[in-house]
C-alpha cells in the first residue's frame, strides 16, 4: 500500500550499506548513481505486487546481497579464462570478463580487426569519456529497478564503437570464478554507426555452488541501415542468481536480431527492452529457455515500436523439467503514429514433468488502427502421438523425448546465420538434454 | 489493415451521443440518508426486514471495506469517488413492496414500456410461443417492482423473486450459498456490495429441473446521486438447467453514478446455467461527462462434477467498465465459457475480461473475446487462465481479437496464463482449427475460407444466446454481433 513505509528486508538494507560504502570508491558518474539509486532505493527491490516483477519476487530471492567482487590479478583472471568453456569453439574477437572486470591483458588494442574500437569502461568512467553520454539509451527503460541497480553500482565493462562490417564475431565472456558468492554489475554499451554490421556474442558463466549474483546490462545503439546478430547464453553455475537486461536502440532500415538462451542459474530473469526509432525495421527477439530441478527462468520483454512500418518477432521457447518454473512476459507498445506495424509474439512451453510450472503474459498495446499485431501462447507435454511414433520405430521414450525437446528448442535457434555458433547452441541443447537423461 | 467501413458504421450507430434511454422518471423516492455508515446499513436492512444475522453479515463487511483501498491495477482513471457523496438507497415512496402489479406506480411501469421490458404477463402471452416467454425481475434504483411468472416457475420448483424476499422466505438456502463464490473480503467493491446491496434476484432451480422459460432481470437505475448495489446469487442444483438475462439502462446524467454488483452462480452436479448480459449503461456524453461506473464482480462456481457455466456478454454502456466475469471449474469435468463483445465508444474505458480457474480434472475452458475501440476510447482485455496442480488434463483455448476505429483510441490485451500441471494444454490465439475442427471442415469444404469459417462459427456461438434475449436492445445486440472483425490487430 502506497502510504505505508515497509520495512526494508535485510537484502534492501544491505544494498543501501553497500552503496553507501562502494559510492566513493565506484569510478565516476556519481550524480546518475545516486540518481539512480535514489529512485531504487524508494521502492526497494521489486515483489510480487509489483506487476513487471509478478512472477519473479526479487524480495524474496534476495535473502542476502552478495559482496561486490574485487578486481582479479592477472593469474586469476588467466586460470578463471582458461576454464571458460561457453562457445568456445567460435572464432571470434575475444574480450573478456573476470567476476564483473575487463581483462584488459586479453585484448590486443594494437591490432583490433578494422571498424572496431574498444573503450575500458572503468577508466572512460573515471575520465568522463565523451561516449558516456550515450549510456541509458531508453529513458522508459532505465525506470526499471534491476537497470537501475545496475546503473547505480557498474564497476567496470567495455564500450565498443562498430564504424563498419567487422567480420569475426566479437565475443564478450564473462567468467566469475570465485570459491564465494559475489555480486557484480557490468555495463557495456556497444555503438553501431550508420551502415555497420556485427555480430555479438555474450556468454555468461561463474562457479558452481555459490550463490553468484551478477546483474549485467547491455546497451545497444544501432543506427539507420545497421546489422546487428546478438547471441547470449546464460551458463551460469547453479546457485546463481543472474539478472541481465539488453536495452536496443534501433534505427531505420536496419535489422537487428537477438537470442537469449538459458540453461543455467538457479534463478534468471533477462529482460530485453527494444526501441524502434526508424521506418522500416527488421527486429527479432528470440528465447530458447531450459529449467531444470527448482530452477527458475524469467524471459521480459518490451518492444516499443516507435515507428512506423517496422516489422517485428519474437519467439519464446521453453522446456521446463523436473519442479522448475519458467515466465515469459512480453509486450508489444504501438503508439498512434506507428501505422502499418507488424508484429508477431509466441511464447511456447513444454512441461515434462507433473511438478513443473509456466506463467505466461503476452501483452499488446496498441493505439494505431492500421497494423497487425497478433500475440500467442501455448503450454502442455510433449504429443503423445509423436512421441508414440518416435517409439513404435524403436527409440526409448528419453531418446525420443530428447529428439521432440531438440526439435522444440531448434525453431528459436534457426535463424543464427554464423553457424558455428547455430551447431554450438544446438550443442547446448544436447547437452542439457544429455544431462537430463 | 483498418476496420471496414460498415463495421464503422455499425460502431457509429451505437456512439454515446445516440444513447436511446437516456430519459429520466418523475417519480418520488425516498432515500436514505446520504453517504455510508452504519446506521445508513441499518436502515437498509430494516427497510428489507431483514433478519439480524443478515444485518450482523452486512456490518461485518462494512467494518472491512474500511479497512479496504480501492484498486488501481486496471487500466482505467477516473477521479476519485467520494463514497459519502452517494444515495446507497433509493426507493419509489408509494408502496415500495407492491403486491401485483396493479399496485406500481404507473410512471415506473411507463419506464418500462418505454424501454420494452414487458411486465404484463398477458401481454407476452399474447402471440408469443410459451417456450419463448422470459419471467422478468424489474429493479428500480434499490427495489424489485416485479417479478413475473412467479407462480408458473414455482409450479416447476423454480424459485425466482427478489433476494431481499428470498432472504426473509429462504434464510436456508441464502445462508448456505450467500459469499460462498465471492467471499465477503473479495475485493473493495465486492466488500462495499456486501455492506449495501439493495436488491436483485434470486434463483434456485430444484434437481433434475430444466427451467420452463428463461429468467430476466432488468436494472435500471433513475434517481440522481445514487447508487445501485445489487447482488444476484443463481443456485443449479444437480441436473438443472437455467438461462438467465440480464440487462441495464440509465438517465442520461452528467453525473457520474456508481454500479458496484456482485453476481454468484454455483452448479452442483451436471447442472448448467448460462448467464447473459446486454450491458448499455449510460456511457456519458462525447465529452466523458457524466456516464455510469460498472465496478462489478461476477464469479460462477461450478461446483458439482458435470457442470458448465456460460457468461455472455455485450457490452456497449458505462463511462467506465471493470468487469471480470469468471468460472471456477473445481468439479472434475466442468466447462466455463467466456464470450464477450466490448465495444466503447466516446471517452469509455473498459477494462474488462474473465478468469478461468482449473481446480478439478479434466476441466475445460474456452474464452472469446471481442474488443473494438472507437473515438477516445480505451479498451483493455485482462484475463486469466490458471491450472492449479490437481487439475490434470485441463483444457483451454482462448481467442481475443480486438479492432481500433481511428487512432486516438487504444486497444490491449494483458492475458495471464498460469500452468501448474504439466497434462494442463492451453493455448491462446495459437490456433483457431481448435475451434471444431468438424465444423470447419464442414464451412471449408463449401467454400468459405478459414477466416470466414471461424467467424461464422464464433458468431455463431454467441448468437446463439443473444437471439434469446428478449427487450428491444436485443436488436442492438444481434447488429453488434454481425459486425465483422475484419481488420483486426489481434
Amino acid at each position: 500500500m502506497a502510504d505505508v513505509t515497509l520495512m526494508k528486508t535485510p537484502a534492501e538494507t544491505a544494498l543501501v550499506q553497500a552503496f553507501e560504502s562502494a559510492r566513493t570508491a565506484l569510478p565516476g558518474q556519481a550524480e546518475s548513481r545516486a540518481q539512480a539509486f535514489e529512485k531504487f532505493a524508494e521502492r526497494g527491490l521489486p515483489h510480487r505486487r509489483v506487476e513487471e516483477f509478478k512472477y519473479t519476487d526479487l524480495r524474496a530471492a534476495f535473502r542476502e546481497v552478495a559482496p561486490f567482487a574485487g578486481i582479479p590479478s592477472a593469474d586469476e583472471a588467466k586460470a578463471a579464462l582458461a576454464g571458460a568453456k561457453a562457445l568456445s569453439g567460435v572464432a571470434a574477437l575475444q574480450v573478456p570478463f573476470v567476476n564483473g572486470h575487463f581483462v584488459r591483458e586479453a585484448v590486443d588494442f594494437h591490432n583490433l580487426p578494422e571498424n572496431i574500437e574498444i573503450v575500458p569502461l572503468r577508466e572512460a568512467l573515471a575520465n568522463g569519456h565523451d561516449w558516456l553520454a550515450h549510456l541509458s539509451p531508453i529513458p522508459w527503460a532505465s525506470e526499471n529497478p534491476v537497470y537501475q541497480l545496475n546503473t547505480s553500482f557498474m564497476a567496470d565493462g567495455v564500450m565498443i564503437r562498430v564504424a563498419g562490417p567487422v567480420a569475426a564475431p566479437v565475443h564478450l565472456r564473462f567468467v566469475t570464478a570465485a570459491a564465494s558468492a559475489v555480486a557484480t554489475a557490468t555495463r557495456i554499451l556497444v555503438v553501431v554507426e550508420e551502415g555497420a554490421s556485427v555480430t555479438l556474442l555474450e556468454t555468461h558463466e561463474s562457479t558452481d555452488g555459490a550463490n553468484h549474483q551478477p546483474n549485467d546490462v547491455v546497451e545497444l545503439i544501432a543506427g539507420d541501415r545497421t546489422n546487428v546478430q546478438h547471441v547470449r547464453v546464460n551458463a551460469e553455475g547453479d546457485k546463481a542468481l543472474a539478472l541481465s537486461t539488453l536495452a536496443a536502440k534501433v534505427g531505420g532500415e536496419a535489422v537487428f536480431n537477438s537470442i537469449n538462451v538459458v540453461a543455467g542459474a538457479a534463478t534468471s530473469r533477462h529482460q530485453v527492452f527494444a526501441l524502434l526509432t526508424g521506418e522500416n525495421t527488421n527486429l527479432r527477439v528470440n528465447g530458447a529457455t531450459m529449467l531444470k530441478g527448482t530452477q527458475h527462468g524469467d524471459s521480459t520483454l518490451v518492444v516499443e515500436h516507435g515507428a512506423p512500418h517496422c516489422e517485428s518477432r519474437e519467439l519464446f521457447k521453453t522446456v521446463v523439467d523436473g519442479e522448475a518454473t519458467g515466465v515469459f512476459q512480453g509486450k508489444i507498445i504501438v503508439p498512434h503514429h506507428a501505422q502499418k506495424t507488424d508484429g508477431r509474439m509466441m511464447s511456447a512451453a513444454l512441461l515434462l514433468e507433473e511438478g513443473c510450472a509456466m506463467n505466461n503474459k503476452p501483452e499488446l498495446e496498441i493505439f494505431a488502427d492500421d497494423v497487425q499485431c497478433a500475440h500467442g501462447a501455448t503450454c502442455g507435454q510433449l504429443d503423445e502421438d509423436l512421441l508414440f511414433y518416435l517409439m513404435a520405430r524403436g527409440l526409448p521414450k528419453k531418446e525420443a523425448e530428447s529428439l521432440l525437446v531438440q526439435a522444440f528448442l531448434g525453431e528459436a535457434l534457426e535463424f543464427v546465420e554464423n553457424e558455428a555458433v547455430r551447431e554450438a547452441l544446438v550443442g547446448t541443447v544436447e547437452g542439457w538434454l544429455k544431462a537430463r537423461a | 489493415m483498418p476496420a471496414v467501413q460498415e463495421t464503422i458504421d455499425q460502431v457509429r450507430s451505437i456512439d454515446v451521443d445516440q444513447y436511446k434511454y437516456g430519459f429520466e422518471t418523475e417519480v418520488e423516492m425516498e432515500k436514505a440518508p446520504k453517504g455510508l455508515s452504519e446506521d445508513v446499513i441499518r436502515f437498509i436492512s430494516a427497510k428489507k426486514g431483514e433478519p439480524e444475522w443478515m444485518l450482523q453479515w452486512r456490518l461485518d463487511a462494512y467494518k472491512r471495506w474500511l479497512t479496504m483501498k480501492e484498486p488501481s491495477w486496471a487500466r482505467v482513471s477516473y477521479d476519485k469517488i467520494d463514497y459519502n457523496d452517494i444515495y446507497y438507497y433509493a426507493a419509489p415512496k408509494k408502496n415500495p413492496a407492491p403486491k401485483s402489479l396493479d399496485e406500481v406506480d404507473p410512471e415506473i411501469l411507463k419506464t418500462y414500456e418505454k424501454l420494452g421490458i414487458p411486465l404484463r404477463e398477458q401481454e407476452i402471452l399474447a402471440g408469443i410461443e410459451p417456450e419463448r416467454r422470459v419471467a422478468v425481475d424489474a429493479v428500480f434504483d434499490s427495489v424489485s417492482v416485479a417479478t413475473t411468472f412467479k407462480e408458473e416457475l414455482a409450479k416447476a420448483g423454480v424459485i425466482f423473486m427478489p433476494i431481499s424476499e428470498a432472504i426473509r422466505e429462504y434464510p436456508d438456502l441464502v445462508k448456505q450459498y450467500l459469499g460462498s463464490v465471492v467471499p465477503v473480503t473479495d475485493n473493495f467493491f465486492a466488500t462495499l456490495n456486501s455492506a449495501v446491496f439493495t436488491d436483485g434476484s434470486f434463483v434456485y432451480i430444484p434437481p433434475g429441473v430444466r427451467c420452463p422459460m428463461e429468467l430476466s432481470t432488468y436494472f435500471r437505475i433513475n434517481e440522481k446521486n445514487t447508487g445501485q448495489f445489487e447482488r444476484t446469487l443463481i443456485i443449479a442444483d444437480k441436473g438443472s438447467y437455467v438461462s438467465y438475462l440480464e440487462g441495464c439502462t440509465a438517465p442520461k446524467r452528467d453525473e457520474n453514478q456508481l454500479h458496484a454488483a456482485v453476481v454468484e452462480l454455483i452448479a452442483l452436479d451436471d447442472a448448467e446455467i448460462k448467464y447473459s448480459t446486454v450491458q448499455n449503461w449510460y456511457p456519458g456524453d462525447a465529452e466523458g461527462r457524466g456516464g455510469i461506473y460498472n465496478f462489478v464482480t461476477k464469479r460462477g462456481d461450478c461446483r458439482g462434477r458435470n457442470s458448465v457455466i456460460t457468461w455472455t456478454q455485450v457490452e456497449t454502456g458505462s463511462a467506465i467498465t471493470w468487469k471480470y466475469p469468471s468460472c471456477i471449474l473445481r468439479g472434475d469435468n466442468s466447462r466455463g465459457e467466456f464470450y464477450s463483445i466490448a465495444v466503447s465508444n466516446g471517452m469509455q474505458q473498459v477494462d474488462s475480461g474473465t478468469k478461468m480457474i482449473h481446480l478439478g480434472k479434466n476441466t475445460t475452458s474456452r474464452i472469446i473475446s471481442k474488443g473494438i475501440a472507437a473515438g477516445k476510447s480505451e479498451n483493455t482485455y485482462r484475463g486469466l487462465v490458471s491450472a492449479h496442480r490437481k487439475a490434470t488434463g485441463a483444457r483451454n483455448f482462448t481467442n481475443c481479437d480486438s479492432l481500433l476505429i481511428g487512432n486516438q483510441c487504444g486497444a490491449h490485451t494483458v492475458p495471464y496464463i498460469e500452468s501448474k500441471n504439466a497434462t494442463a494444454v492451453f493455448e491462446h490465439e495459437a490456433t483457431t482449427s481448435k475451434i471444431s475442427e468438424d465444423q470447419m471442415f464442414y464451412c471449408q469444404q463449401r467454400g468459405l475460407s478459414e477466416e470466414e469459417a471461424t467467424a461464422l462459427i464464433v458468431n455463431g456461438f454467441v448468437k446463439d444466446v443473444l437471439q434469446q434475449l428478449p427487450m428491444e436492445f436485443a436488436v442492438e445486440a444481434q447488429k453488434l454481433i454481425s459486425i465483422s472483425l475484419e481488420g483486426s490487430v489481434g
